[in-house]
């Protein structure tokens, strides 16, 4: 269902690490992060880059993770700072 | 030295002194880019014209454009909110049309700092910036600004406060962003032209903030 995530929603980056052509990168995998946008729907890159249409498209949110808590500390940060990455909503999880 | 590199004939320069060719290709995606290339051209795809003529097309576009856009959404409140609400929409009006990707503008402010970065390989918003500086595409720059930021800034000679949140914006997907940099203290009487000289490419990546207004940076 693509009402599961909401702007708002805290959600998971699936820890999976399957073959192929995919765009969520591995340092998120299983890292936790908040729906901070909802970008709508596009087609999904994993099939389109087969040569497939990329349907059904899925939908694709902006997911804001802290620094600390994905580095665990270890890197150049204040305790501030954050990234995001764009990421469709087959990798997400709800926590 | 050796030979031929030795001084001769009462001159002292080494004729190998010159600046190597351009490398011949070694690599299997080169092969195969020169490969698909010549089929195209082969079966009457496209011409050879047509092919130079895309690669002229993208390398004319430059971050003067982006740094016109910006100008005006310093200057224009409304424009400025219609810009972070939907850009693609509203870069029409710069004669830019995108269709399949999303363009995102991100608002800094000395609050929250925008950088971005693409880890998976290099996206950029080439029709509003043109072509990325190579540095983007590095591995050392991808890998390193998602992990130490406050270093990898340093080391372009921008200096953030502890209490400024820098956010790093991998952009994995669809999405394209432009960082709209913070407005600079005592550029208020400055015309949009005035501005735009301030609004450099890496300002509107986010390693950078813009200049001030006798050029340098804050």
């Amino acid at each position: 269902m693509s009402d599961q995530f909401k702007v708002g929603s805290k959600v998971r980056i699936t820890n999976a690490y399957p073959p192929g052509h995919i765009r969520t990168p591995f340092f998120l995998r299983g890292k936790e992060g908040l729906i901070i946008r909802h970008f709508g729907k596009y087609p999904n890159p994993e099939r389109l880059a087969y040569g497939l249409n990329g349907l059904p498209k899925l939908n694709l949110y902006q997911v804001l993770f802290d620094m600390e808590t994905t580095w665990q500390g270890d890197g150049s940060f204040s305790s501030k700072d954050t990234l995001t990455a764009d990421i469709y909503e087959t990798w997400l999880e709800l926590i | 030295m050796t030979g031929s590199n030795e001084p001769h004939g009462g001159h002292d320069h080494s004729h190998n002194d010159f600046q190597p060719d351009i490398k011949e290709p070694t690599e299997n995606w080169e092969f195969l880019e020169i490969a698909l290339r010549e089929l195209l051209v082969d079966k009457g795809v496209l011409s050879a014209r047509e092919i130079q003529d895309e690669i002229e097309t993208w390398e004319k576009k430059s971050p003067e454009k982006g740094a016109e856009i910006v100008a005006k959404a310093w200057v224009d409140e409304k424009f400025k909110a219609r810009l972070l609400e939907d850009a693609n929409q509203t870069i029409r009006e710069f004669g830019i049309e995108v269709e399949v990707l999303k363009m995102v503008a991100l608002e800094n402010t000395p609050e929250l700092h925008h950088v971005v970065v693409c880890t998976l390989c290099s996206c950029y918003p080439r029709p509003i910036l043109g072509v990325p500086p190579l540095w983007y595409k590095s591995k050392q720059y991808r890998s390193r600004v998602i992990r130490e930021p406050r270093a990898v800034l340093q080391e372009f000679g921008t200096t953030l406060s502890d209490d400024t949140e820098i956010r790093v914006v991998d952009s994995t997907a669809d999405c394209r962003y432009l960082v709209i940099p913070t407005r600079p203290v005592g550029t208020e009487k400055m015309t949009e032209t005035e501005l735009a000289k301030l609004i450099t490419r890496d300002s509107m990546i986010g390693t950078a903030q813009a200049r001030d207004p006798i050029g340098k940076r804050s």
